[in-house]
């Protein structure tokens, strides 16, 4: 059984990448929506057996409100496995419902199989520089938080049949007002063709100037990660990664970034990607097309001498 | 007012990985220690609040768990000016719903008004750990926390949680809650000198692990992650390769 995932009335495209996921294993490929009106969201990909429709008398996401409806979802269809997005909402969820009902339990995965009846799920240690395979308790239900990207989308074309299925809701104690959009930035990075991209290696605040002009130099627009964001010394319209913008530019150079799953979540499908690290086991250079064991600054050096 | 947060001492690599005869972990030669950089800011979010609405007698309380060289991470936390810490005995890598099952007794028995985890370790990167710790206590919970504004005596909090993309939920939650603090939320405070000489003398009170039941998940092989279609190393000296990066962004930009 997967959840399906929408913010504001959209549907995620993490929901197929879930239908995928899920047809790694064995059984019906079941797709609940929970919404006000769970009919909006078409669902029916290629590859579901089921969808289960939860009305809500609410629009928005609240944890509690998810538990129960998944809660009494587990109760009553019984799947071997469930399957969420590793995304906030499900982070808010996912892990109670687990630790409520003693699930074989992982989040973050990134690969699926079975084998004989056994589930083994793949997922990453110590900042994305190692994988493991995981295998769960025998006999009980494993719930699964599932890393967006990892899977292919199912295609639209499906045809299985919708029922509805009305939950009892407590009242939420953690209650949605309304949102804030993030605030709009100087620069929109997402349209930028040639991307210089700075990462905690650049060690302090001081060096930010000296990385705007290598950037102008090289006819790039800047961006960084997110601790440089936190850290007050760039705006956040600059950040790159799951919790800032998802860039697709020709070319992507990565200076002192680490690649952390998050930060990959927003630039990992850009044309061309460069990485200097001094670390050579840097999970950035599992994506990057071009990479280079060396200190940003002896490079960054070198780019300013090139006219 | 009292303030749990719970604090883990992560593991970082280095340059060089070798694994465990049984291929099970890491050998831990090959790692570093840290505290987790979103418990630090956890830390920090809780010493906050309690100087900005404290009164005489309000406690910051930071648990762990873990063998005692998680007492160097718990340190850094009194250094900062954590009042108490409590350490969890137990010294085998465990998944985060063990992890809660673990600290829930401790926290019960401190009753606080506030249970701050981080959004996750930067070792396990499982997230998991502080909504299923919320679950076990029957606590209100919100993921991924951003601002809090606290209105104890109105048992509510008002908190942003940081969706994808930067969009913020502001949400409204009883109190007491858990919440899980995101980096960016405050600066964490440096500890001079003087006091890191002071929680070195500090007492942190070490109990035995409760009954864990049955492990969420177990390790069967970790390994080195296949590289993809693999980067294409640039070799010689920085010179070399930043006119080969040169070469690559003015040939792909044509
Ligand atoms: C819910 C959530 C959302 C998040 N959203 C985002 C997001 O949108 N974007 C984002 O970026 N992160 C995000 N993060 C944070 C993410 O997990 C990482 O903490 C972050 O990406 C790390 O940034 P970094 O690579 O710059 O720093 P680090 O991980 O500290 O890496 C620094 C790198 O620099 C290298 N280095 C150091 N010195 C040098 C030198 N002289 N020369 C060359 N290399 C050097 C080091 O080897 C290291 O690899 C999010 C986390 C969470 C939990
Ligand atoms: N061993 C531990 N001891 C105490 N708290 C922990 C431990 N492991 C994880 N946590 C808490 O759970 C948060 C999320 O970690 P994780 O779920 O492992 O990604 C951390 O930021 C800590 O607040």
């Amino acid at each position: 059984m997967i959840v399906a995932e929408h913010l504001r009335g959209e549907l995620r495209e993490l929901t197929r990448e879930l239908v995928t996921a899920a047809q790694q294993l064995s059984g019906p490929v079941t797709v609940a929506v929970i919404a006000r009106d769970p009919t909006v969201f078409d669902v029916s990909f290629q590859g579901v057996d089921e969808i289960v429709n939860v009305p809500l008398g609410q629009e928005e996401f609240e944890n509690d409100v998810y538990q129960t409806a998944l809660e009494a979802l587990i109760a009553d269809r019984q799947p071997h496995a469930v399957l969420l997005g590793f995304t906030v909402n499900s982070m808010g969820y996912g892990p109670a419902v687990a630790a409520k009902l003693a699930l074989g339990f992982a989040s973050d995965v990134h690969g699926l199989a079975l084998e004989g009846e056994t589930v083994v799920a793949t997922r990453s240690f110590y900042g994305g520089k190692v994988d493991a395979e995981l295998e769960f308790p025998a006999e009980r239900p494993v719930l699964l938080l599932v890393r967006p990207t990892a899977f292919a989308p199912a295609a639209d074309g499906g045809n299985a049949p919708a029922t509805e299925f009305a939950v009892e809701l407590p009242p939420a104690r953690a209650r949605h007002l309304e949102f804030e959009e993030a605030a709009m930035g100087d620069v929109d990075i997402t349209t930028a063709d040639f991307l210089l991209s700075v990462g905690r290696g650049i060690g302090d605040k001081e060096a930010i100037p000296r990385f705007e002009q290598l950037a102008d130099k090289l006819g790039a627009v800047l961006s960084v990660s997110r601790p440089l964001v936190d850290a007050g010394w760039m705006p956040n319209a600059r950040q790159v990664g799951q919790s800032g913008k998802t860039v697709k530019p020709k070319v992507y150079l990565a200076l002192g970034i680490s690649g952390a799953v998050q930060h990959l979540a927003g630039m990992k499908t850009s044309d061309t990607i460069i990485a200097v690290n001094t670390d050579p086991e840097a999970a950035i250079f599992n994506v990057a097309h071009f990479g280079a064991v060396a200190d940003l600054f002896d490079v960054a050096a070198e780019l300013e001498k090139l006219s | 007012m009292k303030i749990v947060v719970c604090v883990k001492q992560v593991a970082v690599l280095g340059d060089e990985v070798e694994f465990t005869a049984d291929a099970r972990d890491v050998d831990p030669d090959f790692l570093d220690f840290a505290l987790n950089e979103w418990d630090s800011y956890a830390t920090e979010e809780a010493l906050h609040i309690r100087e900005d609405l404290g009164a005489e007698g309000d406690e910051v309380v930071v648990v762990s768990v873990g063998g005692a060289h998680v007492e160097d991470a718990m340190r850094r936390c009194l250094a900062m000016g954590a009042d108490r810490a409590i350490r969890v005995d137990h010294s085998r890598p465990a998944d985060p719903i063990t992890v809660a099952r673990l600290v829930a007794p401790v926290v019960q028995r401190e009753s606080p008004d506030l249970v701050f985890c981080g959004v996750q370790s930067s070792d396990g990167v499982q997230a998991a750990t502080g909504t299923a710790l919320a679950e076990l206590l029957d606590l209100p919970r919100v993921a991924v926390v951003t601002r809090i504004e606290w209105d104890p005596s109105a048992g509510r909090a008002t908190v942003r949680r940081e969706l994808e993309g930067g969009l913020l939920d502001v949400t409204e939650v009883d109190t007491p809650a858990l919440l899980t603090i995101q980096t960016g939320i405050n600066q964490p405070r440096y500890a001079n000198l003087r006091a890191i000489k002071q929680a070195e003398q500090k007492q942190i009170a070490v109990v035995s692990p409760a009954e864990q039941g049955e492990p969420a998940y177990r390790v069967r092989r970790m390994f080195a992650p296949p590289k993809g279609e693999g980067a294409q190393i640039l070799a010689g000296g920085p010179a070399d390769i930043a006119r080969r990066i040169r070469e690559i962004v003015e040939e792909r930009l044509k």
